[in-house]
């Protein structure tokens, strides 16, 4: 096994053109799966030498997140936490204070897992990636990534070097929250996270809804947004919203969870973050 | 509260001195099991079976012993056949056939992760691709993994010779239930005739593990000249002598075991597993060989504790007086026969004084890894049911839970279902202690819930060796046999104190080696702080007439008249007065010109061991969105006799709780329909972490057993044994729903709460 740290984007890509070549970042997901024998690489490229992926910056446009930012860097940025708090939660809740010193968003997303506790927030915030390969730059949105699981919509060579997140609205807001039987160590059952804007009068006026762990991959629940737009938010929203939710899962029955189990608390869960949400978008 | 026993003062007994092996535990000098190195030490590996149930065809280990690094391979043809026969091993028996087997199988595998084939390599590396190169031609066979299945007819059967004992007449065809126990007391059928309400349930519990953080670890160095020396994790290195012995057939006194420190045991180091593998590799190479398990393997081929259905029936009057009570207990032993059925009965209705019972249990082999001890074995499980009924009897009654127990609780006098009758007890002033706590008076909130059971566990006494160095300057040296778990060492330095009249700091403890003491049963049946003190109170108690025969030497006066009065040796008598006192470190001094040195040693079999009663309150509360129950509020009271060093009496009432939690929630092993477990790790095995958890308080009744010189009791195990009844009373009332089957996990809540209308 060779482990490389090249600067460039371009040296990257042309390193993980070849056989057997896989990306480092944080390394909590990829050492313990080489540790386990379930992945054997021939070449680690460790992406972390290269400056855009860890760096953030911020303009008028909103947030560029370099793609192995670490966990507790995010909650370290002056403002990221109050522009988008539950971005921040979601890759907070990930592993321990150790992990956190590690794991990223780049990470979370490319180790290919539908359960992958940062994900959901990243898609309610709308969160593009950029995506450097062989042929050049291209971006996609994060619900466009993850095809299956370990199955990402990247080919050879490519990998992701940030994230673009939007400004936040004027009155917005956003929420992640997962359920766990535990209170921590663990890996969601179900994940939600939930954005949304109002106008001055507390309408609703944009939404974007994501689940986690309830389909082969994270899910945009389009008619959870419909279902909060143009409303103010309201029990009867709510429960439309639930109803999305719920009617969105395509889970599996397994060890954490069966399929009614993730479905009725992808409902619950939908609820709890929506109103979260909702109370920081009023707040702002 | 009445005094059954005067009480009397102590000056170190019952203090909290800092523990003697706290310092090197925090910075990471003490030694556990995989700490151990030698020089020239090879890596062990074990091979294990992919399948629940296989017959072995042929083993090939050619292709690995030709890998350049690979030193040795061992499979079952190393070790000697063993007859099949049962004998006695403190709380349990052994059939050293079934030992053998369990550590190397032999014709046929039982479960997915039993031992097939050890190497002994030059590095971690080459002995895991010898594994990869051993060829394993297996005949896989139909498996059974629920014990419930496992004794329909029909089913695979594991053992083609076990036949069913404690069934008369005999059956004439082998089935999984290895034995039928039995044990009566009254005309149950009478009683049920009385009651006027009868509830009757079945219940399910599922294997949990013990989850101690140390994996089994050892290293064995076997010598050219037929000896050999072994460092293990153990809770018990006499009895991994003789196991190891025995598996090998070498000679007891050849083998010297010295224990390393223990991270957790539980009952689950009472057995060998990799022992005697490394020391069969050890032998093959003459070089030291290390084995370490993974936790994967610590799952799926140590033991656990049984799975098992119970069905309780409990009769009472309208008074709340239990007139009958019966109880069929089916339990899953594993692989090999010996759960732990036998006290699972005896335990069932212990809380109570009952004239009718009639308990029925099971030992049902199926393809699971054999189980091992697990705090209190058997205790937990049929008390949860038992309990269970208890408090539905309450509710039905609308009688306080506490009331009712109050009622029928088992005191001093009282005839056990199993037979004896208990001494002095203390469930009653548990039970009168829980009623005057703060928290069964504290208010509830929404969605939240409060519940208690009672539970019962008999502790054990057995070999005990101790032996007391006093030092030229006046310190002493403390030898004990009994691996420290829970803080011995620091309570039976408090107990030689309290004797010497001493400073505690001046006492310092080892676990001596085999070789080093006479022989000693494991730490296990709550026996280590009662016998091993009663062994510590004798030998102090040698050292003192020793050091006044010294004395009487120099005075020249007979011995009769010296004695020993707060820390000094004096004249008494007419001599009183007429020589200057002296202090066991002026004796020590001069040991050496007045006889050599003084060493107090007590080699007993400790009798007297009392059973210790508990009684625990649970809050939970049950979120009705996601059925996920979270403990709010949780107190252990326990009766400890005598507790030595409060801190380790309540150390171990909150982790007994702890774990009682664990299995009441979310432990389980789960199965795939091929047999095997699917979560063989701490991520999907969910213990409780400590943000789940508030604080356990803890609340120390003392009805001091009269037996043993400062009252104690074994107190470790009888913490594990209410939890799982008292939680699931407390989501009772926290979610309207009563529950039959552990783990009360968010899935089955929340499922059963829809069903009912609460979610
Ligand atoms: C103890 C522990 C607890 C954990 N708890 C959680 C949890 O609660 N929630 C949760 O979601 N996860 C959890 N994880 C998993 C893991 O920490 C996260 O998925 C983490 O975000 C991974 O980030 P990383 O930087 O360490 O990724 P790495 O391990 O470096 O990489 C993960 C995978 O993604 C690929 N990759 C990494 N970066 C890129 C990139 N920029 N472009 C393309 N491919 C890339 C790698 O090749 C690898 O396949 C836990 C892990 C541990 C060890």
């Amino acid at each position: 096994m060779r482990y490389e740290k090249p600067t460039t984007v371009e040296a990257a890509t042309a390193l993980l053109a070849g056989q057997g070549a896989r990306v480092l970042a944080g390394g909590t997901d990829l050492l313990v799966q080489i540790r386990s024998r379930i992945l054997n690489p021939d070449v680690v490229v460790d992406i972390k030498g290269i400056d855009t992926t860890r760096k953030i910056t911020k303009d008028t446009s909103g947030y560029t997140i370099g793609a192995a930012v670490t966990g507790a860097e995010l909650k370290e940025h002056p403002t990221l936490s109050k522009d988008w708090p539950g971005l921040v939660e979601g890759a907070n809740l990930i592993g321990s204070t150790q992990v956190q010193g590690r794991a990223s968003l780049g990470g979370n997303l490319c180790n290919g897992s539908p359960a992958a506790d940062s994900v959901p927030a990243m898609i309610a915030a709308g969160a593009v990636a950029t995506i450097a390969g062989p042929k050049g730059t291209r971006t996609l949105p994060v619900e466009d990534i993850m095809l299956a699981p370990r199955k990402l919509a990247l080919t050879a060579g490519e990998f992701i070097v940030s994230f673009k997140i939007p400004a936040r609205p004027a009155h917005g807001g956003d929420a992640y929250l997962r359920f766990i039987p535990r209170t921590e160590m663990d890996i969601a059952v179900v994940g939600c996270g939930v954005a949304l804007a109002l106008d001055a009068g507390g309408t609703c006026t944009a939404a974007r809804v994501a689940l986690g762990a309830v389909a082969a991959r994270p899910l945009l629940v389009e008619d959870g947004a419909k279902a909060l737009i143009g409303t103010k938010v309201d029990d009867a929203a709510l429960a439309k919203l639930e109803a999305a939710a719920k009617a969105a899962c395509k889970p599996i029955d397994d060890k954490r969870g069966t399929v009614e189990f993730r479905i009725d608390v992808a409902g619950t869960l939908a609820k709890r973050v929506a109103k979260i949400a909702l109370e920081r978008a009023r707040k702002v | 509260m009445q005094e059954r026993v005067k009480k009397p003062q102590f000056d170190v007994v019952g203090t909290r001195p800092v523990r003697p092996d706290g310092v090197d535990k925090v910075t990471g000098r003490a030694k556990y099991g995989a700490d151990l190195k030698m020089a020239g030490q090879l890596v062990g590996k074990v091979l294990r079976s992919p399948h629940a149930h296989a017959r072995i065809k042929s083993i090939d280990v050619s292709k690995a012993l030709a890998l350049p690094g690979v030193k040795a391979v061992v499979t079952a043809e190393d070790f000697p056949g063993q007859p099949s026969e049962f004998i006695p091993a403190g709380e349990g028996v052994v059939n050293y056939r079934d030992m053998t087997s369990n550590v190397m199988a032999r014709a046929k595998v039982l479960y997915e992760g039993h031992a097939v084939a050890a190497v002994a390599a030059l590095n971690e590396k080459t002995a895991l691709a010898a594994l990869d190169a051993i060829k394993v031609e297996y005949e896989v066979l139909p498996h059974v993994i629920d014990e419930m299945e496992a004794i329909k007819p029909g089913a695979p059967i594991l053992h083609e010779d076990m036949i069913t004992t404690g069934v008369t007449p005999a059956p004439t065809k082998a089935s999984n239930i290895a034995k039928r126990v039995e044990f009566v007391l009254g005309d149950a059928a009478k009683g049920f005739g009385e009651a006027d309400l009868i509830v009757e349930r079945e219940f399910k519990t599922k294997a949990v593990h013990q989850g101690y953080i140390e994996p089994h670890a050892c290293l064995a160095s076997a010598s050219e000249d037929g000896s050999a020396e072994l460092w293990v994790t153990t809770q018990g290195h006499w009895v991994v002598r003789a196991y190891c012995a025995k598996l090998l057939g070498w000679e007891i006194g050849k083998i010297r075991v010295t224990s390393s420190e223990i991270g957790g045991g539980f009952g689950g180091k009472t057995v060998v597993y990799l022992e005697p593998l490394a020391l069969a590799l050890s032998k093959k190479t003459r070089r030291p060989v290390k084995m370490v398990m993974s936790r994967e393997e610590v799952f799926k081929a140590s033991g656990p504790t049984s799975g098992g259905t119970v069905k309780v029936k409990m009769g009472v009057k309208k008074d709340g007086r239990i007139t009958a009570a019966e109880a069929e207990i089916t339990l899953q032993a594993g692989a090999f026969q010996g759960s732990p059925v036998q006290p699972a009965c005896m335990c069932a209705f212990a809380n109570y004084d009952l004239e009718n019972v009639k308990v029925v249990g099971y030992d049902v082999v199926s393809n699971r890894p054999k189980v091992a001890a697990y705090r209190a074995p058997g205790g937990p499980i049929s008390t949860y049911g038992v309990e269970s009924v208890v408090d539905e009897i309450a509710e039905k009654l609308g009688m306080c839970p506490i009331e009712l127990r109050l009622k029928n609780a088992a005191k001093e006098g009282t005839r056990a279902a199993y037979g004896p009758k208990f001494g002095p007890v203390g469930l009653i002033e548990c039970l009168e202690a829980a009623k005057e706590s703060d928290h069964w008076k504290a208010p509830l909130g929404p969605n939240q819930g409060r519940g208690l059971a009672a539970g019962f566990w008999f502790n054990i006494g057995g070999e005990t060796t101790v032996s007391l160095q006093l030092n030229e300057d006046g310190t002493l040296t403390l030898m004990a046999g009994t691996p420290d778990i829970g803080g011995l060492r620091a309570s039976l330095c408090m107990m030689a104190a309290e004797e010497l009249k001493m400073d505690v700091s001046k006492i310092r403890p080892i676990i001596a080696d085999t070789s080093s003491l006479g022989y000693n049963f494991l730490t296990g049946g709550s026996r280590s702080t009662f016998s091993s003190g009663m062994a510590t109170v004798e030998a102090a108690r040698s050292i003192v007439k020793q050091a006044c025969g010294r004395a009487a030497k120099l005075w020249d006066i007979p011995e009769e008249a010296v004695t020993f009065e707060d820390g000094m040796i004096r004249p008494a008598g007419e001599n009183a007065g007429k020589h200057k006192p002296m202090s066991l470190s002026d004796i020590a001094k001069v040991a050496g010109k007045t006889g050599g040195a003084i060493v107090g040693y007590a080699a007993i079999s400790a009798q007297g061991a009392a059973p210790s009663f508990g009684v625990h309150i649970a809050d939970t509360e049950v979120d009705p969105g996601t059925g996920k129950v979270t403990v709010t509020r949780y107190t252990a009271i326990q009766d400890a006799g005598k507790a030595i060093h409060p801190s380790y009496v309540e150390g171990q009432y909150q982790g007994g709780a702890v774990q009682g939690i664990g299995w009441a929630l979310n432990e389980e092993y789960i199965y795939g329909a091929d047999g095997k477990l699917q979560n063989a790790g701490f991520l999907d095995y969910r213990v409780p972490v400590a943000s789940d958890l508030p604080m356990i308080d803890t609340i120390i009744i003392e009805v001091p057993n009269p037996r043993h010189p400062y009252g104690v009791r074994g107190i470790g195990e009888t913490p594990i044994v209410p939890p799982m009844a008292a939680i699931g009373a407390s989501v009772r009332r926290a979610s309207g729903v009563r529950f039959f089957e552990l783990p009360m996990s968010p899935p089955k809540v929340l499922k059963a709460m829809k069903a009912a209308g609460k979610a």
